[in-house]
């Protein structure tokens, strides 16, 4: 049974539906309206808006986590499968639908299973105590003699002499049970669904054509909407701002539609590729806009900056601790913005009458989504229907808010439902890119290779709460949100958490936005940056002491769950005793291994690299990435060796290749030529290693390996060459001045 | 102006009337609805949009229509189709054997690219059954995959070619 497959997508749907008109004992009233007929959430303090079963034995699954290729889905269902005691075929989801899904926030910091498999795992745990309750009433014995298998319930050592099916007990009739959080919980000891490796139920679909990403949705009626935006975006918070248009440079494209507002311009028509002709051929004139630094200048502009300074910690005295080291080192690190530039454009369709709006988009959040639609149509939440489709790998805010408020805004002015594309330079352009940071750390260690003092200082501008379509529209400047909860500042656990440092101070250097590119959360926030800084400077303390990276690690390691990953990362590499640089190789090919370590929040990654520099031509080719992560109790670890395989070839896109490229006037980098990411012929061998801990609460493991992955990669390049790079993307020009610099000459 | 056109697909002659610089791309999933061939760059730089010309891999986003002729076009749909006819084997399997190594190896996340790299794949196989890590890699080196699979569809590609090549791997 495939979760997602439209058909019994559907199916499941309809059940949904014929379930829970259900009455109460009196036949009064109906406890709950038709499924999806109308506004959510759904009331998350009832076991129905969870969990259905149905007449087949079956049972629907409802969360609100989105499939983003990540296989969450898939994760969740086992949860739910194992808890309930049915079989992998026996449980699906469905759509994430604003009428249907209970509300439980945003699809992001890998918190589908750490933060909300919990409450799954006690809906169905209610679920299940109440089915065995109705069980022990219908054959009149204690639930306690009851067992169950694949929701078939029987008296204990009866040989299935008495049972009775869920479907039998329930079949689609609701529970009408309270969600109250206490049904005991299977333990860990018994589970058989969790914790094994179940292939995931969207592939299949995906593999054979069958599967509808958003980019797939048709309806009847529609017409195809392209946005016209300038090539590149400029400064933050002024936007796009349309001045002026000329109708007649498109009017040799038959029956197109421009539609405006405030700053926000759009063309539709019957066939897409004229939509598409209209949206680069119409003349606009638009507004000028403020100037950008331009790379160049960026981190001094940065540094300059009147910043809004956080200490994030700040233990022990780390600066008179730094006056006593036996060696120092310190040094600035220069972070790149990054986009997300999801594989496919992103892509709604919305279907905008005065009545209501039906809007289909691929948002990692479509509550949320839900109320800044009612912002830009100005339509109240309850007439605004928002169902969730997969597009491509999104990590993060990429452009998919836009694409569903533009869609809407067309659909709304011409009133026909209206299919939305980005194209592929609005999307490179036009992202909430991962902001730029600038980093100064500095840190301390004793003759014996204890870390005694560290401070980590970062500055970065923080993210948007609206979006480019949203500002346009309103005519209004883009909106930051303000530092600190969600928002980006310094992340405590990926700067020296991990080291027993006694001394220890992280500060944040809040930059304002306006000025910069517009940012907002790229997989692993930050984190890939703050790991290039903070472990590079772990590893060269390591070399003043002339201990090798493992051994001056393993000494200052404070956590048990730390160790445990360098050591499986150090194992599967089979990593040999040696201090990084101490045998440089002449030649034009010299290869280095090094290794590092980081997360994003709370698991736990390592990572060892094996990679080869071509000191002529400065190009870095990564070898081998041996990556381990503790995400606690892994429901599913193939799905996490998954993920962590793309994590790491993501990593090494993101340290060698990776950055947006702005000059004074706007965004440059439009298109994979100019915004290179990693190719198939230069991918690495990944072994990923899952530690598995059944005894410890499930976290996230969709990112956290990346950070770990990037150090690892920086401090081979220094085992190799002897030359630390401090700026990413490690691209062959910085390869080249680096070698340059150390040797006054390029050293072969 | 729109033009009649008369494209074959998948081994059938479909009728369509469009203007004859429209990209084969939208003609294939508009006018025919089908969900293979997608839109990914609209600049053949990343290998979402690909197809099989005449067995070759080209990239519909760029070519136009009017372009095509009676050429045959085979998208993801067919190449289980193409691939039964290709080896004279009685009946067309459900599935191409490197989409079948797809799902064996779990290989995609979120799945996008992946008409690009069964119809990149397929055409390494129809020509190589046994290609070597170096040919599977420069093959497939102009598909781009922004989730980073790329060490698993490697996987799947040669352990299709070794079932394709009659070993039991």
């Amino acid at each position: 049974m495939s979760a997602l497959h439209p058909e019994l997508t559907r199916r499941a749907a309809l059940k949904g539906g014929a379930l829970v008109i259900g009455f109460s004992l009196f036949g009064a009233k109906p406890t709950l309206a038709a499924r999806g007929d109308t506004a959510g959430p759904p009331n998350p303090d009832t076991v129905d808006t969870w969990i259905a079963i149905h007449s087949d034995n079956t049972a629907t699954i409802y969360f609100g986590k989105c499939e983003l290729g990540q296989g969450s889905t898939t994760g969740l269902l086992q949860v739910a499968a194992e808890e309930l005691d049915l079989g992998m075929d026996q449980v699906r989801a469905v759509r994430l639908d604003t009428n249907i899904s209970p509300n439980q926030g945003p699809t992001s910091s890998s918190s589908s299973i750490h933060r909300d498999a919990p409450k799954l795992r006690l809906a169905a745990a209610e679920a299940r105590q109440a089915l065995m309750a109705r069980a022990a009433r219908h054959m009149g014995v204690q639930s306690g003699s009851l067992t169950i298998t694949r929701g078939v319930i029987s008296v204990r050592g009866e040989n299935g002499l008495r049972s009775v099916t869920y479907s039998q007990l329930l079949g689609d009739k609701p529970f009408n049970v309270k969600f109250t959080g206490t049904a005991p919980l299977k333990p860990a000891g018994r589970y058989t669904i969790v914790g094994a490796s179940p292939p995931r139920v969207d592939i299949p679909d995906k593999v054979a054509a069958k599967y509808e990403h958003v980019q797939h949705v048709r309806v009847p009626g529609m017409l195809h909407g392209r946005v016209v935006l300038p090539r590149g975006q400029g400064a933050f918070s002024a936007g796009a701002r349309v001045k002026d248009y000329d109708e007649s440079s498109i009017k040799h494209i038959p029956g197109v539609q421009i539609v405006r507002k405030a700053g926000f311009i759009g063309v539709v028509a019957e066939r897409e590729w004229d939509a598409v002709k209209a949206a680069q051929e119409l003349k606009v004139t638009w507004e000028d806009r403020p100037e950008l630094p331009g790379n160049d200048k960026l981190f001094a502009h940065m540094r300059a900056a009147k910043s809004t300074d956080t200490i994030i910690v700040n233990a022990g005295n780390a600066d008179k601790a730094m006056a006593s080291a036996a060696h120092i080192r310190g040094s600035t690190y220069h972070c790149p913005y990054q986009g997300h530039l999801p594989f496919a454009p992103n892509c709604a369709v919305a279907d905008v009458t005065s009545e209501r709006a039906h809007i289909r988009c691929s948002s990692q959040d479509i509550y949320n989504a839900r109320s800044m639609l009612s912002t830009v149509l100005g339509m109240p939440v309850e007439k605004i229907r928002v169902q969730y489709y997969e597009s491509s790998g999104t990590f993060g805010r990429s452009c998919y808010e836009d694409a569903a408020q533009a869609a809407a805004l067309l659909s709304q002015a011409v009133g026909r439902p209206v299919r939305l594309q980005y194209m592929r330079w609005d999307e490179h352009g036009w992202d909430n890119y991962g902001p730029a940071h600038l980093a100064e750390v500095k840190a301390g260690v004793d003759a014996k290779g204890n870390l005694t003092a560290y401070e980590y200082h970062g500055w970065q501008h923080g993210w948007t709460i609206t979006s480019t379509v949203q500002d346009s529209a309103a005519g209004k400047p883009g909106v930051e949100r303000a530092g600190g909860s969600g928002s980006i500042t310094v992340n405590p656990i990926s700067t020296g958490s991990m080291y027993k440092i006694t001394n220890r101070k992280v500060v944040s250097h809040a930059v304002p936005m306006a000025g910069y590119l517009r940012g907002a959360a790229l997989r692993s926030p930050l984190d890939l940056s703050f790991a290039f800084a903070s472990e590079q400077t772990i590893d060269e303390l390591a070399v003043a002491v002339g201990m090798d990276p493992l051994a001056f690690r393993r000494q200052n390691i404070g956590d048990q769950r730390w160790l445990g990953v360098l050591e499986a990362a150090a194992k599967a590499a089979g990593w040999k005793k040696r201090v990084m640089g101490s045998t440089l190789a002449k030649g034009e090919i010299v290869t280095g291994r090094g290794l590092g370590l980081g997360t994003h929040h709370v698991s736990y990654g390592a990572a060892v690299a094996e990679i080869e520099v071509n000191k002529r031509t400065g190009v870095i080719v990564v070898k081998k990435l041996y990556g381990a992560m503790d995400a606690g109790l892994v429901v599913n670890p193939g799905l996490v060796e998954n993920q962590m395989v793309g994590q790491m070839i993501q990593s090494v896109s993101r340290v060698l290749k990776e950055e947006v490229t702005f000059d004074t006037k706007g965004v440059t980098s439009l298109d994979w030529n100019s915004y290179p990411i990693l190719r198939f012929a230069e991918h690495p061998e990944i072994v990923p290693i899952v530690l598995q801990r059944m005894d410890e609460p499930s976290t996230g493991a969709g990112e956290e390996v990346m950070g770990a992955t990037v150090a690892a990669i920086a401090n081979a390049f220094f085992d190799a060459t002897g030359v630390r790079l401090r700026q990413f993307p490690m691209t062959p020009a910085r390869v080249l001045a680096a070698l340059k610099e150390k040797n006054g000459q390029t050293a072969i | 102006m729109s033009q009649d056109f008369r494209i074959s697909v998948n081994g059938e002659t479909k009728a369509v009337r469009v203007d004859p610089d429209t990209p084969l791309l939208y003609v294939l999933k508009n006018e025919l609805e089908l969900k293979g061939p997608r839109f990914g760059c609209g600049l053949a730089q990343c290998g979402s949009c690909s197809v099989l010309v005449d067995g070759v891999e080209i990239r519909s986003c760029v070519t136009p229509i009017g372009d095509i002729g009676a050429r045959k076009i085979t998208t993801l749909e067919g190449l289980a189709g193409l691939y039964a006819e290709q080896k004279k084997l009685p009946t067309k399997p459900a599935l191409h054997p490197l989409q079948q190594a797809f799902i064996d190896e779990q290989s995609m996340h979120c799945g996008y690219c992946y008409n690009g790299m069964t119809v990149k794949g397929a055409e390494l196989l129809s020509q190589n059954t046994k290609p070597s890590d170096a040919q599977i890699r420069a093959h497939m080196d102009g598909h781009l995959c922004r989730c980073g699979t790329y060490p698993r569809v490697m996987k799947a590609i040669k352990l299709a070619a070794n079932r394709m090549s009659g070993g039991k791997l």
